[in-house]
């Protein structure tokens, strides 16, 4: 075997510099294979480019414009001054300050909850598929349809739940409705963690657990000390896709209280500064906003991740 | 667990409860809606759980009216449009992401990822004044376009996940036995892809099915609004009556396909959802 790749060392230099020579030397098979890869991904590149990419470009355009398509005329360019206007005013930090609260509050609470349910969906002995098809319900289910259920629930004229727990109308106080909108997104919104939990509980070997249980682990110490490290690229994963996705929390929020009673998150007075103030530059310069803290969020989970993180393909398929 | 070990029955009812715990969890607010359909008019206060006397009414006021067969009709063909549009093009991507190797491919992924965690509302502004322009606002590809978007790295990922795990050698073995390409891709290649393809649907289907934030903000009249988004404008047979009713009976009309959905394909999902986001 080695006389072989020896001898034929010599023989095989003469043809190595012309690959190295740059792209042009490709085999033509390898060169069909690129040409059919482009072709293939062209259309969803160029739909997914024309629809995120120009429009966040041009909302950074917007974003530096008086823009009121009720006052047309006064359009003009304005510098910054769109972003002092809104990042000194109470509202959007309260927004603000309202959307991280939830953010953080729904996503700690899915996260147990989540993991509990995995758990449960993984080693529960009876009716396992009847546990998994019953949890996919609150996933499927239509946000708007969900919010509305949670509505009528709580609310002080048809509410069981308002009725059960004697609550006046919890929906026209600040903190009651928060707890409501915190419930409406939990309940949505658990299933589909621990759908991505179940998928990390299933890479932990059982022999591993069973020789933790031998050398007198408790289930705790099993938890901790054998599961969580196995699960940990699963659980980044699950927090990444949950917290950026309850960071845009709004169809909850527009049916539960449409944002009243300082219950807005900054996609709602996004909203309401657009498509009911018709304010485009104000909008824009929020939605800008929203897309920096989003991008900051993702940063630090990224940061976090280091080399499993979804898309560096060579660890993410381990 | 394997302290009280012994007696299986005893866990079995242990795990009997939590799986009937979590049916409950599952099913309470669902229960609810239906319930609040099936209540007339006069018992939609009474704040009890099960109605006392059961109607249609609710029903059939809905399909009386012009409002939500509309936006019955929209939220169909809006969503199938974009899931076939979707699909086709996320598979065609997928292919390429999981056999071929050309440059461009990792920063292909990367795109795709961004978009996921992209925040919709930040697209709602720009997107609200270009198709203004361009004359998309409140037509269906106005909707389709974001809708397609937004389902591509969806699409992507699960396809390219389930496409990895396809055996590509058959369709080799399969020519070498004297099939024609095309007759190695349509008995060998398409029946492998299909499971796949066919879950990415489903997937991509209840995405746009669920949307909200772009139905109400790029739509405005009957022409194009979505079932969800039409919900919010509901108003009851008087102005000052809620309609609790209509509401919940549409929302009934609407979960239903994701209630066939689960129970038919579960597995399926479970597998798209869990390897789309982590290559397990």
């Amino acid at each position: 075997m080695s006389q072989q790749t020896v001898e034929s060392g010599p023989a095989a230099t003469p043809a190595e510099p012309a690959p190295r020579k740059g792209k042009p030397a490709l085999s033509e098979g390898k060169r069909a294979e690129r040409r059919l890869g482009w072709l293939l991904c062209a259309p969803a590149a160029i739909v997914m480019l024309a629809v995120t990419g120009w429009p966040i470009i041009y909302s950074v355009w917007l974003s530096l414009q008086r823009y009121d398509l009720r006052f047309p005329d006064q359009r003009e360019f304005v510098g910054l001054e769109n972003y002092v206007a809104v990042l000194s005013d109470g509202y959007w930090w309260t927004a603000f300050g309202v959307t991280v609260l939830l953010t953080v509050v729904s996503v700690a609470i899915e996260l147990v909850l989540g993991m509990l349910l995995a758990l449960v969906m993984h080693r529960t002995l009876v009716g396992r598929g009847l546990v998994r098809t019953v949890s996919l319900i609150p996933y499927g289910i239509v946000t708007v349809v969900a919010a509305f259920s949670w509505f009528y629930a709580w609310n002080a004229d048809t509410g069981y739940l308002a009725d059960m727990f004697g609550a006046q109308a919890p929906l026209t106080e600040q903190i009651p409705s928060l707890l409501i909108i915190i419930l409406a997104e939990v309940w949505k919104t658990t299933p589909f963690m621990a759908l991505l939990l179940m998928a990390g509980l299933a890479l932990v070997p059982d022999d591993l657990l069973k020789a933790a249980s031998m050398d007198g682990a408790t289930a705790w110490q099993r938890f901790t000390k054998v599961m969580l490290p196995v699960m940990k690229p699963a659980i980044l994963v699950a927090l990444l896709f949950r917290t950026l996705d309850a960071f845009r929390i709004f169809d909850n929020i527009f049916v539960l209280t449409k944002g009243a009673n300082d219950t807005s998150s900054v996609s709602m007075i996004t909203y309401n500064n657009l498509i009911k103030g018709l304010n485009l530059g104000i909008g824009s310069t929020m939605s800008v906003l929203i897309f920096i803290a989003v991008a900051i969020i993702a940063f630090i989970f990224v940061k976090l991740f280091g080399a499993s993180a979804p898309g560096s393909d060579q660890e993410g398929r381990r | 667990m394997a302290v009280i070990g012994g007696s299986t029955t005893g866990r079995k009812a242990r795990w009997t409860f939590v799986d009937i715990a979590v049916v409950a969890y599952a099913l309470i607010p669902v229960l609810w809606t239906m319930s609040l359909s099936f209540k007339t008019a006069e018992a939609q206060t009474d704040k009890n759980f099960f109605p006392s006397e059961w109607t249609f009414d609710n029903y059939k006021a809905i399909f009386t009216t012009d409002q939500f067969v509309r936006a019955l009709v929209n939220s169909i063909g809006i969503a199938l449009i974009a899931t076939l549009i979707a699909v086709v093009l996320g598979t065609m991507a997928a292919y390429a992401i999981a056999r071929l190797d050309f440059p461009g491919k990792q920063a292909l992924v990367g795109v795709s990822l961004l978009i996921a965690m992209f925040p919709q509302v930040s697209l709602v502004s720009p997107l609200f004044e270009m198709e203004r322009q361009l004359g998309l606002f409140d037509t269906w590809p106005g909707l389709i376009l974001p809708y397609i978007t937004f389902a591509l790295p969806l699409a992507i990922y699960t396809l390219s996940a389930f496409f990895r795990e396809i055996p590509w050698e058959l369709e080799k073995a399969a020519k070498m036995d004297g099939a024609t390409p095309a007759q190695a891709f349509r008995r060998v290649i398409a029946p492998l892809a299909a499971p796949g393809v066919f879950t990415t649907a489903i997937l991509v289907f209840i995405f746009c099915w669920n949307d909200f934030l772009f139905a109400i903000s790029l739509t405005s009249t009957e022409a194009s609004r979505t079932v969800p988004a039409a919900l919010a404008f509901f108003t009851g047979a008087s102005q000052f009556e809620a309609p609790v009713g209509s509401i919940s009976a549409a929302a009934v009309v609407i979960t239903i396909p994701i209630i066939v959905f689960v129970l038919f394909f579960q597995r399926r999902i479970v597998a798209g959802l869990t390897s789309g986001a982590v290559k397990g």
